[in-house]
This record gives C-alpha cells, structure tokens and sequence, in this order.
C-alpha cells in the first residue's frame, strides 16, 4: 500500500518539505504520498474517515482528531514529532515600562492574542490567563488577531501583529510563543530590550504525525523507524529538516497536550466528540 | 565540578547573545553540559528557544546551584551539517581539479562546502576542455591594461576629413561595431557556462567581455563624432556572425572566433590605424588592437593546452571552419560598402591613381589575414597545406 499523508499547506515551503521527505521514504523503500489541505478541519476529518492514512497535525488538530476517533471508536498514533515541538512555552510580554509586574496586574486591561485557532498565542495563553483569575471577556479584554484562520497558528501574522499592537500602545500585553518574542526581538518588531516577559506558560509539545488505524502496524512501525534514522548529517535530508524547522524526528507522546486540552474544553472550541463548537470559528 | 561556565553578563539573545553560548559550546564535545549565566530578564526564555532550534538541551538551575541560571547540553546539530563537508579544490590555479562538482556552486575554489544544496547550471566543468595555464596571468595583465574611453582617447581633437572619407570611416566603424557585438556576446554567454571553479577564465571572460563593450562604444563614438549617423549593416554580414554565436562547443566557438576571427581582425586594426585620417579613428583602433591581442593569445593558448589532450581536436577544429563555410557558402560574405570604404580609406583621395593605390592595399590586408589565420593554425598543429586550405575557407567577412 501506499502510504498517503495529509498535510497543511500554511506556506509554499511544504511543498518543497514534503516533496523531498516523499522523495527521500520512496528511496528508502516505503511506498508514501502526501495531499494538501487549505487547513487543519478538513485533514482531521478525512483522517477520521480514513481517506488519508495520517496527518501531519497541529496540536490543536490532534486534539480534534483524537476526540473524532474515540467517538468513532477508532484508534490514532502519534508516531513521531520533532525535536523542536517538545517542551515550548508561550509567553505574555509588556512594554518594559509599563506598569505591570505581575499578571494580577492585568485586571481590567485588554491583551492582544493570535488567531482564533493558535494553541500558542491564543488558546493556551487565555487559559493561562483565566487560570490565574483573569477569564478572557471578563476580568481581562481580549483583542484577537485573526490571520491564517483554519491554519492553528501556523502562520506566524497574528502573533506579529499582536506585537505590533503591544508597542503601538493599543494593548497592555501580548501573547506568542517564546521562539517568537525572541524573533520579534531580533527582527526589530519589539525592540530589543523594549519588552518584558511578564509570564511564561509551563510547557507544552506541538505538532506530531498522527496515524490512522487504516494503516497496518508493520507499515507503521516501518514509517516511524524511517523517519527517526533520517540525520540532519544526510546532505539530502538537511535542507528539508531546515526547512521544517526540526534537527532530529522524536518518537511522539501525548503527555504534552493537556494545557492545550483544558483551554479548548474553557474556551468551548471543540465539544467532547470533536464537534467544532468555537463561536464564529469558520476556517 | 564542571569547568564549562560562561556569563553573559547584560547582553541579551535580542542583542546577540548566541554568539557568545555558541563560541563556548563549539568548544566542548556534543554530550558536554556548560553553565550559562547573565542577568538579562528574557535569558531563561530566550535560551530555551535558541538551544531548541540549535538542538541543544537546556535544564534550568536549581536553588543549589549558585550563579548558574540553567545549564546546556551541546547538541550536535552543528558538527552534522560540516560532518561530510569538502574542500572544493585549492585555491591557487595548482588547486584546481579535472571535474569539479556541480554542488560547488558558486563556492570560492579552495572553500570547506556544505555538500547538498542546488547543483549549478553550467556545463562546461572539464579541466582539459576549458582551462589554460596562461589564464590567469593573462587575466592580471588584462586587468592592468583596462583603459577609459573617455580618457584615452581624445575625443576634441581637431581634425578635417573630406566628406567622402569620413563617411568610409563611418561605414568602418559601423562594421566594426557589429562585429564587437558579436564579440562581446560569445564570451559573455561561454562565461555563464564555464564552471565558477575556473574562476580566472571567467575573470578573463568577463574582462574580454568588457573589452569588447569598450570597443562597441569608443567604434560608435567615432562613427558619431562628426555627421550623428551610423553605416549599412548587411545581411551577408549578420550571417557571416551568426554562425560564430551559434557554435555551442567552447573549444570550437573560442577557435573561430578569436583564432581565426580576432586574428583577422588584428590585421584589419593594424591596416586602419595605418590608413586612419584622423586622429581619433587611430587612437580607437590602437586601443582595441591591444585588447584584441589578448583574446587572440587565449584562444591559441586554450587550444595549444587542449590539443596536447584530446587527439581528435584538430579534426574537430576543421570541420568546423569547413562546416562554418558550409554554412556560408550562398552568402555573398563581405558587406560591399565596407570593402569599399575600405579601400577609398587606404586611397585617401577620389583619383584614379588613389583608388588604384586603396584597392591594392586592401589586397595585401587580405593576403596578410590569411598569412596570419595560416600562422596561428600551425601553432596549433596543422601541416602548412592543411594550414592554407583551412584559411582560404574563413569567412570574407574577416570575423
Ligand atoms: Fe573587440
Ligand atoms: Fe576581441
């Protein structure tokens, strides 16, 4: 069989990743395919369905797509993840002089977050912030930057425009992902030295490859043993790992998930069986 | 118990901070573990991210470690991507290999590659079929001897032509030019083909190439200098250089066009700076014989250098000329206006005695192209019967 894979196309990039990775396991003798989707529902629910036999999935799709198949009563994989999806945080960032020296602080205020759908700069962050007393819409204002809608955050123009926000002035914070506040910073977005990390979020993993049941375990375990021997060494796989943003493929876990868990069960995003539940959510 | 610390005192990874965690890690063997500490608020953050993209490890300090803000485990990300890397030859011309490779790129000669990355789209990548070991100190003596045409020529120079010659000078320059068009395409588009590893035979490429833009202008500014209107172009002359811009093979394009073409020419410069009634007209084509000498020298010595290895080189270079010739057979060759322009530029004046002269003068030009193309094919091997055949056959066209 030929292994077919489904992917997001959030940027022209995955061609060339995905092309390359199909080219590298067909040398390497396994039959494999790939389909790209305009965003994250669709691929989820054709996984479900089994028209794909996996998925490379954000978080928040492998949220969705569990919650699918345990309704379904069928069984998905997290087979591997990279290196770099393990153990990220997000951050809640000020201007360095404004007043806030905690999140308490923030009462009353409104905080710029991504788009609707991103785990790092929306979701998680507002769960975060209504665990520490601040419910989004209630003791803090939100106001969303709403970009690649349907993309799950892939696309980093919410997150940069809620940085943007913060240093013109129309927001007290802002919420992106650490690896970001760090770009921001070297880019010239936020100023060096302009912002302060108020609060930073425990961490939490990301994407991962999620399998179907469709595929048989000795295919599987072939897939998953292929994609942890390819080496950054390899001048082949190389540009693709740069591309992809990962040095290593790690076996997946699921023991990252749960912050993100808990913030699309608050913010009603998705209902138990893996229904799309979050208001004016139409990617 | 470790001795691998490194304070990094204010500076921040905003400020650039990764220099300095990068130089210290690059240091220790992958599995090492070095201290890091600093006072910049966003370290804690901004290191996590940085060592994820970089594939190190970060654990944070606990209480008991005193000064230390979190520890990193060198990854070996950085060692992996330079792991298979290769010099791509050496850098001085005794560094150069029979076949670099395509991945090289654009990579100086004699740098440490990355292997992988985008092959180059050149095909011409043989030692034995694009270099010669005169390049490179041919590239340094054309680089010192560039002139500036608004310079070295001395455009306000007074002079008084009689209408009718200037306008055979005209007619010259306007040969001329299209004449170092060609020229100065063929060594522009060889350039782009020649593997960069050759580099001084690009250099010397590109400066024939600009050689040849110099000629094109400081030939047009002449044409122009008095009456503000060019020659004719002929077809039979378009044709003639035609058939050089459509040779793809560069030992073939290089010998028609600077052994036998340039080589011509150089007689053609040498008559008309004898011949030239003006000033202006010698100097440009004073300054251009000195350039067309180096392009001629190239050409003899890439194909002496190749000769030496490829046995079947002369054969090529006679079917060549016999094909080029083919290939011009129904053209008439010369455009006629030049030839007569020409020969009322030897005469100097409308009589018959001078016209006599002018047509005699041409002849001889004829006769010395041809002694000369017979001269340079046997330095590269030809017998002198083969030699003289072969030159009868280049183009009337002179290039
Ligand atoms: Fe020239
Ligand atoms: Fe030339």
């Amino acid at each position: 069989m030929t292994l077919v894979m489904g992917a997001v196309a959030y940027d022209p990039k995955v061609v060339t990743i995905w092309g390359g990775f199909r080219a590298w396991l067909i040398e390497h003798g396994l039959p494999f395919d790939f389909v790209l989707y305009s965003h994250y529902e669709r691929q989820v629910e054709d996984l479900v369905a089994g028209r794909i036999d996996a998925a490379w999935n954000s978080p928040l799709a492998w949220i969705r797509a569990r919650r699918l198949a345990e309704a379904a009563d069928r069984r998905l994989t997290p087979l591997v993840m990279r290196d770099t999806d393990r153990d990220l945080t997000s951050v809640i960032v000020v201007r360095s002089d404004s007043p806030y020296k905690d999140v308490a602080d923030l009462k009353g205020e409104t905080v710029a977050v991504g788009a609707v759908d991103s785990p790092q700069a929306t979701l998680i962050p507002s769960s975060f912030l209504a665990g520490r007393g601040l419910r989004p819409g209630a003791e803090v204002a939100i106001r969303r930057f709403d970009v690649g809608v349907g993309l799950h955050g892939d696309h980093i123009g919410g997150e940069r425009d809620a940085a943007r926000a913060l240093m013109a002035g129309e927001v007290a914070a802002a919420c992106m992902i650490d690896a970001n506040h760090l770009l921001f910073g070297r880019e010239g977005t936020l100023a060096a030295g302009s912002t302060r990390v108020l609060a930073q979020t425990a961490p939490f993993d990301h994407c991962n490859m999620s399998v179907g049941d469709t595929v048989p375990e000795e295919v599987m375990r072939r897939f998953g043993d292929l994609l942890l021997s390819m080496s950054y060494a390899d001048p082949q796989v190389r540009p693709l790992f740069d591309l992809e943003g990962l040095t290593v493929w790690q076996p997946g876990r699921t023991s990252g998930y749960a912050a993100l868990e808990t913030a699309v069960d608050e913010s009603g995003f998705y209902d138990g069986q893996g229904a799309v539940t979050a208001a004016g959510y139409a990617p | 118990m470790t001795p691998h610390f490194l304070d990094l005192g204010d500076l921040g990874f905003e400020r650039g901070a990764h220099l300095l965690v990068q130089r210290a890690l690059g240091e220790l063997r992958p599995g090492t573990e070095l201290a890091v500490t600093g006072r910049d608020p966003a370290l804690l953050v901004h290191l996590d991210a940085w060592c994820r993209k970089q594939g190190h490890q970060v654990r944070r300090a606990g209480d008991t470690d005193d000064d230390v803000r979190a520890w990193v485990t060198r990854g070996r990300t950085d060692l992996d991507r330079w792991a298979r890397a290769e010099r791509a030859g050496g850098p001085d011309p005794g560094g150069i290999v029979a076949k670099p490779e395509l991945h090289w790129g654009l990579a100086a000669r004699g740098a440490l590659v990355e292997p992988g990355g985008p092959k180059i789209n050149a095909d011409l990548v043989d030692r034995d079929f694009v270099w010669a070991d005169i390049a490179p100190s041919l590239y340094a003596h054309a680089a010192a001897a560039q002139w500036d045409p608004a310079k070295a020529v001395h455009w306000d120079a007074e002079f008084s032509v009689p209408a009718e010659i200037e306008q055979a000078v005209v007619q010259v320059m306007t040969f001329l030019v299209e004449n170092e068009q060609a020229a100065l395409v063929i060594p522009a588009r060889l350039l782009a083909r020649v593997h960069p590893h050759f580099r001084e035979v690009l250099q010397l490429l590109a400066v024939q190439a600009a050689d040849e833009a110099r000629h094109v202008e400081v030939f047009t500014r002449r044409a122009l200098l008095t009456g503000g209107e060019m020659g004719t172009s002929s077809v039979s002359g378009r044709e003639s250089l035609t058939t050089l811009l459509t040779e793809p093979d560069f030992s073939l394009a290089s010998f028609l066009l600077s052994v036998l073409g340039e080589g011509s020419f150089l007689n053609l410069l040498t008559f008309l700076d004898r011949h030239a009634p003006d000033p202006v007209t010698r100097q440009v084509v004073k300054l251009a014989r000195q350039d067309e000498a180096r392009h001629v020298a190239f050409g003899v010595a890439h194909l002496q250098h190749q000769s030496t290895v490829d046995s079947s080189l002369r054969g090529r270079l006679r079917n060549a000329v016999e094909h080029r010739h083919q290939a011009l057979i129904a053209s008439s060759g010369l455009n006629q206006d030049v030839f007569d322009a020409l020969v009322v530029l030897a005469a100097g004046e409308w009589t018959p005695q001078g016209i006599e002269r002018g047509y005699a003068a041409v002849q001889e030009l004829q006769a010395e192209m041809d002694e000369g193309r017979q001269h340079r094919l046997v330095r590269l091997g030809f017998p002198h019967d083969e030699a003289a055949e072969l030159s009868a056959l280049h183009t009337r066209n002179f290039m």
